[in-house]
């Protein structure tokens, strides 16, 4: 995302956070460290007066984080952002908050597409799609008393691609893969440069409001399967979790409780209100699959493909500080 | 993470499987038609009334009395409707379909889904599909021998409501026979409490037959009329409809499938022959 941003001349500057370093090499962006639940926020809000925040740090698989650090990430930190974006003058003229489809559930009662003001039609089971309801539940609250601040919220499908490593891409790239005996259901995938680019364009149009991200399409999850050269474990219907844990404490599949009623019901949604708003997904639900497959093929050829870049504070500091840098700007 | 790369604008890439947005796959449906023709052709004996109402292209809703412990309306109608004007039926059913292993997912491959609102408008407005409904809904399929030709309550009316908001024609269809296919003697309602079901229906069938009566068929006639479609000269696209309009108008369907139900029995000699 910092990438994106910062190829952009129009930001004047780019200013990155996170709890981990980065994993990728940012030219001008500079980079802070911050606890899990981002207190530093509000500090740094007063010292540097952005003008925009990007929230991107929502963990939407359970599977990386325990319950305590998932609910303390998600619900406490967007607190904490959304405090420092609210205080007395306050800089922050808009936020941009990624949220996950998960906040519709999955049932059977549930259409098949589901549009940005469709009202879940069960009670949240499970520990992400609850931190996403609070945190959901936050940015309204902080729309609503700050009428002046463009607020974003973006809802995006299962994400697949190039390197994204989620509950769903772990268990595809092994050779067998979880589905649950008698249901086949359709799942929507976007592929993860889609996802920033989405964030990219309501960052830059500061476009207001709710809006799904997902590639056009279902594909059933045996074809999903099927396309990533993996076979299908079918877990007993009933008694589902009790089956999976001795394989899931085997390393064998992973299936956090989000994914269980994801292969159960599947989930759609309905991505026209961001098409009018002028944004092209550049990926198709099966695009997006074709995009992991693609990486996948290459990592299983040549291990991990890309040299990974590791952050060093010092060498950035010396990049973006020293005098005897030549800068960009002066060719 | 990396930057936009420069490919090519969506491209779609080939796929495994021919199921579509809603689960129906066409290959599915078309081993379903061969194996379902003889019951069609032969231990049916389906005859159709004007079939030839049912519009060639863009959306309609069809709707149809509803019958029979297992509904032996549906099949007969997706089939003989792809059968003579080759389009495709989506069937609309309980969601409780979806709950139950591999009958939920045979249904979806199959063109069934569940009745919501927003799945029949996205069909039939944004998609010009047909889309076949049973307005009574479980009352109807749960009914008694003793009713078996009394019309349940359409509902609340949303299938007049959804009509009017995709700007799609309503064309009620009558059938005739589904009755007696399988007709309920009674019904263990705390078995179906228990296993969390609709209904659980003891059937003549099954008492006639043994095991094998909970899936066959009695071989009654079937006759089906399609009645002249309706349209509502109402603007489409409203977010709500006057209540009492909707009413008034699914009202009017309903007694004029009524009048026809009672039409075609008094012309009929014999459940089995017709």
């Amino acid at each position: 995302m910092a990438q994106a941003l910062e190829s952009d001349p129009e930001f004047e500057m780019v200013l990155g956070m996170a709890s981990r370093n980065p994993t990728v090499a940012l030219e001008r962006t500079d980079f802070v460290h911050a606890d899990q639940t981002y207190s530093i926020v509000s500090r740094i809000v007063r010292a540097t007066r952005p003008d925009t925040i990007v929230h991107t740090f929502m963990v939407t698989d359970s599977t990386r984080a325990t319950g305590r650090a998932l609910h303390e990430t998600n619900v406490i930190g967007t607190m904490n952002l959304l405090a420092a974006a609210g205080q007395a003058g306050s800089p922050v003229r808009q936020v941009v908050v990624k949220s996950s489809t998960l906040i519709y559930g999955s049932s059977a009662t549930d259409p098949a597409w589901f549009s940005e003001d469709a009202v879940r039609t069960s009670a949240p089971t499970t520990r992400v799609e609850k931190s996403l309801m609070d945190v959901e539940e936050l940015v309204r609250n902080f729309a609503e008393d700050n009428p002046s601040t463009v607020v974003s919220l973006l809802r995006f499908a299962n994400v697949l691609g190039t390197d994204i490593v989620t509950a769903i891409s772990t268990n595809l790239s092994k050779r067998l893969c979880p589905s649950i005996a008698g249901f086949d259901p359709l799942v929507q995938f976007v592929e993860e440069d889609d996802v920033v680019r989405a964030l990219e364009h309501v960052t830059r149009r500061r476009v207001p409001g709710i809006y799904n991200v997902a590639g056009a399409g279902k594909l059933p999850w045996s074809e999903v399967a099927a396309l990533c050269g993996t076979r299908l474990l079918p877990l007993p219907p009933y008694g589902t979790r009790l089956a999976a844990r001795p394989l899931v404490q085997m390393k064998l599949l992973e299936l956090p409780p989000e994914l269980e009623i994801l292969l159960r019901f599947g989930r759609g949604v309905d991505t026209s209100r961001i098409a009018a708003t002028g944004f092209e997904h550049r990926y198709t639900t099966a695009g997006a699959v074709e995009s992991f497959i693609r990486a996948l093929r290459l990592r299983r050829t040549v291990g991990q493909a890309r040299p990974s870049y590791t952050y060093e504070h010092e060498v950035e500091q010396f990049f973006r500080r020293s005098p005897s840098v030549v800068s960009h700007a002066d060719n | 993470m990396c930057l936009p790369r420069s490919e090519p604008e969506v491209h779609t890439p080939p796929r495994l499987q021919d199921v579509d947005e809603w689960g129906r796959s066409e290959r599915v449906r078309t081993i379903v038609r061969r194996v379902y023709s003889p019951v069609y052709k032969h231990w049916f004996r389906v005859e159709w009334e004007g079939l030839e109402k049912i519009p060639k292209t863009g959306g309609a809703l069809l709707i149809c009395n509803h019958a029979a412990a297992i509904p032996s309306d549906a099949p007969v109608i997706m089939h003989g409707i792809e059968e003579e004007l080759g389009r495709a039926v989506y069937g609309m059913a309980d969601f409780f379909f979806r709950t139950v292993p591999w009958l939920g997912t045979a249904w979806s491959r199959a063109g069934g889904l569940s009745a919501h609102p927003d799945n029949a408008l996205r069909l039939l407005r944004d998609q010009g599909q047909l889309a076949l409904v049973f307005p009574e809904g479980t009352k109807a399929t749960s009914k008694t021998y003793r009713d078996r030709y009394r019309l349940r309550r359409f509902g609340r009316g949303g299938f007049v409501e959804i009509a009017m908001r995709a700007g799609v024609p309503v064309v009620p269809i009558v059938c005739i026979g589904a009755e007696e296919s399988m007709p309920i003697v009674f019904k263990l309602p705390t078995l179906a409490k228990i296993i969390n079901v609709p209904y659980v229906p003891v059937t003549a069938n099954m008492l006639l037959l043994g095991p094998l009566g909970v899936l066959a068929y009695f071989p009654s006639k079937f006759k089906l009329r399609v009645l002249d479609p309706v349209t509502f000269n109402m603007p489409s696209g409203q977010e709500r409809y006057s209540k009492s309009r909707i009413m008034d108008e699914a009202e009017n369907i309903r007694n004029l499938m009524q009048e026809t139900i009672y039409e075609m029995l008094r012309d009929r000699r014999s459940v089995l022959f017709g």
